[in-house]
């Protein structure tokens, strides 16, 4: 059994035309048996930079605290809001600095950029980045996210079919994999304000 | 307070915490996760006027392609670049450290990078980690002393050579560069010569994919050719994309508008005396 296999998870983020969305499932379990259906793993830093935390739930949790404190010590110094480029390299130095013993967390990071460019960004658990243009994904659902996005993406989508493209994507993923489910979480951002949904999805 | 200090940024280098608890996870069986590979096919060459470094793009978490075109050329120095194989984030970490170090002696010294300065602050990494930091590197440049071409494995060896291939697609590219290669190649010669290499790496192995990114340094100059050939192309793309004809569920919405920025606009006023 891998590591990654514990709690299980899926996470996508996905970029439209000057907005974002990045969605998660809601399932905590202890290998086969769910202990909670309603698990946060979609943090947010700042107005416009969201961390998703796929892996170990343990490891997400104390990954999420570590970086907060370091986003806030920088707030306090700079009187700012850390880029999400920063903010991805912040986590790829935590997480190299771990390299031969390391958190079992597979971090997705999706902000609004300067000029209201939408960036995202995934890791492996020792902070190798993939900056993608299109769609990053994460967690044990992701050999099936990786199939549904790469079929249903398209560039340039507005908020709303953006929205919809994503959450198929999720849903239709996470059925494929006992581990994830449960429904689903979706953030979608803009420039102008963030939408949080929660959709209803297959309860097994 | 100690208990602060351990939260604070450290110094650098790595922290060694959780080997502990993930050795105890290990003993009860669990496996340790995959790291991001770039399976890879990178060569370099020297050619007349300097040297042609080239990759291919794709990067790999087991079996399952996580990148279609990432960089594996990654910049030292204006005058040095290095390509990496193995494990992504030792080589991204490892050439980037160094770069940095580069800079600070350029600023120490007030000269141009060489590129046995950077040969051998990573050979001397990777050494001290035994092999460890799985990084095997093909560095390039131009320097002062003339154009320079090395392979660095992961335990610290080095070679200088005048053509190189590293990673799973090496005996791929080897075997191109050992039927064409001749001294006193031209640019376009050479830059031809890299591509069929790379190419030969993408269709023969199947860690290496995507496409050709080409850099060509010669004395005073650089060119970064990304993307220089995308030979497999996304074809089949339906032109009317996806639609969904019911709509997803929603269980609940949550629209939080976000602070518009306030922009301050002075209105100057001349002090009084």
């Amino acid at each position: 059994m891998s590591i990654f296999e514990y709690n299980g998870s899926a996470l996508v983020a996905m970029v439209g035309k000057n907005c974002f969305a990045i969605a998660s499932d809601r399932r905590l379990g202890v290998q086969l048996q769910t202990i909670a259906t309603d698990f946060q793993k979609i943090y947010q830093i700042h107005d416009r930079l969201f961390l998703g935390l796929s892996g170990l739930g343990t490891d997400a949790q104390t990954l999420y605290q570590r970086l907060v404190f370091r986003h806030k010590l920088y707030q306090l110094r700079e009187e700012r809001d850390m880029k999400p480029e920063t903010f991805a390299s912040l986590v790829s130095a935590l997480l190299y600095e771990k390299r031969f013993g390391p958190y079992f967390c597979q971090p997705v990071i999706a902000g609004l950029g300067d000029e209201d460019k939408p960036f995202i960004c995934t890791m492996d658990s020792i902070g190798a980045k993939e900056l993608a243009k299109d769609f990053v994904v994460a967690g044990t659902a992701s050999e099936s996210l990786y199939g549904a996005c790469e079929s249903m993406f398209k560039p340039d989508m507005e908020p709303e079919e953006l929205f919809e493209t994503v959450s198929q994507a999720l849903l239709s993923s996470v059925d494929r994999d006992c581990l994830s489910g449960w429904g689903g979480h979706v953030y979608v951002v803009t420039p102008t304000e963030v939408k949080e949904r929660i959709l209803k999805g297959r309860m097994d | 307070m100690s208990k602060l200090d351990f939260d604070v940024p450290a110094k650098g280098g790595f922290s060694f915490d959780l080997c502990k608890r993930n050795d105890m996870l290990m003993k009860k069986g669990v496996q340790p996760p995959s790291y991001r590979k770039t399976g890879t096919t990178i060569v370099g060459l020297i050619f007349q006027d300097g040297v042609i470094l080239g990759a291919d793009t794709r990067a790999t978490e087991g079996p399952i392609v996580c990148d279609k075109n990432c960089e594996k050329i990654h910049y030292m120095a204006p005058n040095i670049y290095c390509c990496g194989a193995g494990t992504a984030a030792d080589t991204e970490a490892v050439t980037d450290m160094v770069s940095s170090q580069l800079q600070l002696h350029r600023y120490h010294t007030g000269r141009e990078s060489r590129v046995i300065t950077a040969l051998t602050l990573l050979k001397s990494h990777l050494f001290n980690y035994q092999g460890y930091v799985q990084a095997a590197l093909v560095l390039g440049g131009v320097d002062v002393t003339g154009p320079h071409l090395h392979t660095i494995y992961p335990h610290g060896s080095t070679d200088t050579l005048p053509f190189a291939t590293m990673g799973s697609g090496s005996l791929a590219a080897m075997a191109v560069f050992e039927s064409k290669y001749h001294e006193g190649l031209t640019r376009d010669e050479g830059i031809k010569l890299v591509t069929e290499a790379i190419c030969s790496g993408i269709f023969n192995d199947l860690g290496s994919g995507s496409n050709v990114d080409v850099c060509v340094i010669t004395k005073g100059h650089k060119e970064y050719l990304r993307n220089h050939l995308l030979p497999n192309p996304r074809s089949y793309v339906s032109a009317k994309g996806f639609s969904f004809s019911k709509k997803t569920e929603v269980l609940l919405t949550k629209v939080t508008p976000l602070k518009e920025k306030v922009e301050i606009i002075q209105a100057g006023e001349a002090m009084e005396e």
